[in-house]
């Protein structure tokens, strides 16, 4: 039986997690207070996942750039690629909250949109 | 220039929330006055996600959170002028402001709410040895370059304290391509939470050196370098120097509540906090100026400052309904024994209180298996069981007001850690 402890992500309380795993599989998963904590826990050992968050630049907008994130959480290891995928990407204002700024970023099958509004100058 | 009831000093998340809850209580004639060139104040450059479990129930970003209250403050209709420098309060509340449009103009509100947010602490105040180059910047600066204006402030970066601004910058400078290559601690514990040590250090194999600060920055026209050395009782200790390539330094090492024109007003502030002290209203030492927020003692969590925020729109509201008069009641000050730091409130009229008292505080190191107990005189009113407790992150405790009503007696109230 392997342990692993981890620090739930899932919101700033930060629980300490122990999850117990046999032949790759979870058996058990103690410690979190919420049933969020139990998702993260089960999805860490096994495919970890985030939400990745960034920016692009905004033409003609009030303001330089508009913040960005990935629709839902991406696989851990794509975090990069998806990053480097929003490098030349440049949008027109007006941009609104939700927007979709660039699809399937990175062949993760996930949106990037627009987390903030950008009105015209 | 109009006057109005209630003016809020400050458009980030504090003010915003208090502006909503005061409107939802009946006050018309509220002004937001804020310096920035929109609403939303410090929210706009925290691009990650992490907002609004507690608020709304799912995981936004800053600006998204942001923006749920600015919504709100527009279809409340609720007036607010940006680019607006308030430049002083005085004990009055006359409130004193300059912008482009109105020029230099007097306002004279029945209440005032301070929701001016809080500055992070330069390199300055943290005498740092060395050079002064070009390529040292405080976190939240760094921040705001990278997220909001599009520059990169460096390639190969040291951060100097593990406070929650400095572990996101370290990780979204290296998502930009830098080289982030160590985050020093002075204390022997982080200063941001455990979730962002995780998601932000670990996810990126950033190392933390917790009990090491930087005792050297090289570099006349631009850092080129910085030496850590290891801490010992407050002291660097001799032959654990480390050096560094880096062209800038980060520093995260501290929030301070900017109370500038709270103390020009006479306003009492609380040594520990730097922010007003307030009683259970969150009304300060000048009956009719209240504070929120980040002014007030510094949060981790901007759930906590809107709904901290909220309460005070809603005491400010409340003051302004009852004719502004000055409440004499029992007041019980609030003890911290044991490792409490502090107390916001630092006094409590149960009289005044809407059925619940919130007690928001922080200790002073790490705890283990402790509990939180509340006592009333001598009369133990609540207690909670608390596997861990760290400075880094702000405790809460409800009680119900009828528990102080009860006793009659006591003349203070204690918050203090027991063994469990």
């Amino acid at each position: 039986m392997e342990k692993i402890d981890l620090i739930c992500i899932g919101c700033p309380m930060g629980c300490p997690i122990s999850v117990e795993m046999e032949n790759g599989e979870v058996v058990s998963v103690t410690g979190n207070t919420c049933p969020r904590g139990d998702a993260y826990a089960r999805k860490e050992v096994t495919n970890p996942t985030r939400i990745v968050t960034s920016t692009v630049r905004v033409t003609g907008g009030k303001l330089a750039m508009a913040s960005v994130k990935t629709a839902s959480d991406i696989p851990k290891g794509r975090i990069f690629d998806c990053v480097k995928a929003l490098k030349d990407v440049e949008i027109p204002a007006p941009v609104t909250i939700g927007q979709v700024v660039l699809k399937d970023a990175a062949g993760t099958g996930v949106d990037i949109i627009a987390t903030k509004n950008v009105p015209v100058a | 220039m109009k006057e109005y009831e209630l003016v809020i000093i400050g458009g980030g998340p504090a003010g915003l929330a208090a502006a909503v809850e005061a409107r939802k209580s009946g006050i018309q004639d509220i002004l937001i006055l804020e310096r920035d060139n929109e609403l939303g104040g410090i929210l706009n450059q925290c691009i990650h996600n992490g907002f609004g479990l507690h608020t709304f129930k799912e995981e936004l970003t800053g600006p998204e959170y942001a923006g749920r209250f600015i919504q709100q403050v527009k279809e409340l209709d609720i007036p607010y002028k940006l680019n607006t420098m308030v430049l002083d309060l005085a004990a009055d509340k006359t409130v004193t402001a300059m912008n482009r449009e109105d020029g230099l103009f007097q306002l004279h509100p029945k209440a005032v709410i301070l929701a001016m947010g809080c500055r992070e602490r330069p390199r300055g105040a943290l005498n740092i040895p060395g050079y002064r180059p070009a390529g040292i910047f405080t976190a939240g600066t760094a921040q705001r370059l990278v997220n909001m204006e599009g520059y990169m402030p460096g390639r190969k970066v040291v951060i100097l304290g593990s406070g929650d601004i400095g572990l996101i910058m370290a990780r979204r400078m290296t998502l930009e391509g830098a080289q982030v290559q160590v985050v020093a601690e002075l204390m022997p514990y982080s200063g941001g939470l455990k979730r962002n040590i995780v998601q932000c250090l670990d996810d990126y194999g950033i190392p933390l050196k917790l009990s090491h600060t930087v005792v050297d920055i090289e570099g006349k026209e631009r850092v080129e370098g910085i030496t850590l050395a290891r801490v010992e009782n407050g002291r660097p200790v001799p032959g654990t120097e480390e050096h560094y390539d880096c062209d800038t330094l980060l520093l995260s090492c501290g929030l301070i509540p900017e109370n500038e024109l709270s103390r020009a007003a006479g306003v009492e502030l609380n040594p520990v906090t730097n922010g007003p002290a307030v009683n259970e209203s969150l009304e300060t030492s000048i009956p009719g100026v209240f504070a929120a927020g980040n002014v007030l003692h510094v949060h981790d969590l901007v759930d906590y400052v809107s709904e901290e925020a909220g309460a005070a729109g809603r005491h400010a509201a409340k003051y302004i309904q009852a004719g502004c008069k000055d409440e004499t009641a029992r007041t019980l000050p609030v003890k911290c024994e044991n490792g409490v730091r502090y107390t916001v409130p630092v006094a409590v009229r149960p009289d005044c209180a809407d059925g619940l008292v919130t007690l928001r505080f922080r200790v002073g190191n790490v705890y283990k298996n402790k509990k939180v107990a509340v006592y009333a005189g001598d009369t133990c009113i609540f207690s909670r069981k608390r596997p861990v407790l760290a400075p880094g992150e702000m405790e809460t405790v409800q009680l119900k007001a009828q528990l102080l009503l009860d006793h009659p007696e006591a003349d203070h109230i204690t918050v203090t850690l027991e063994e469990a």
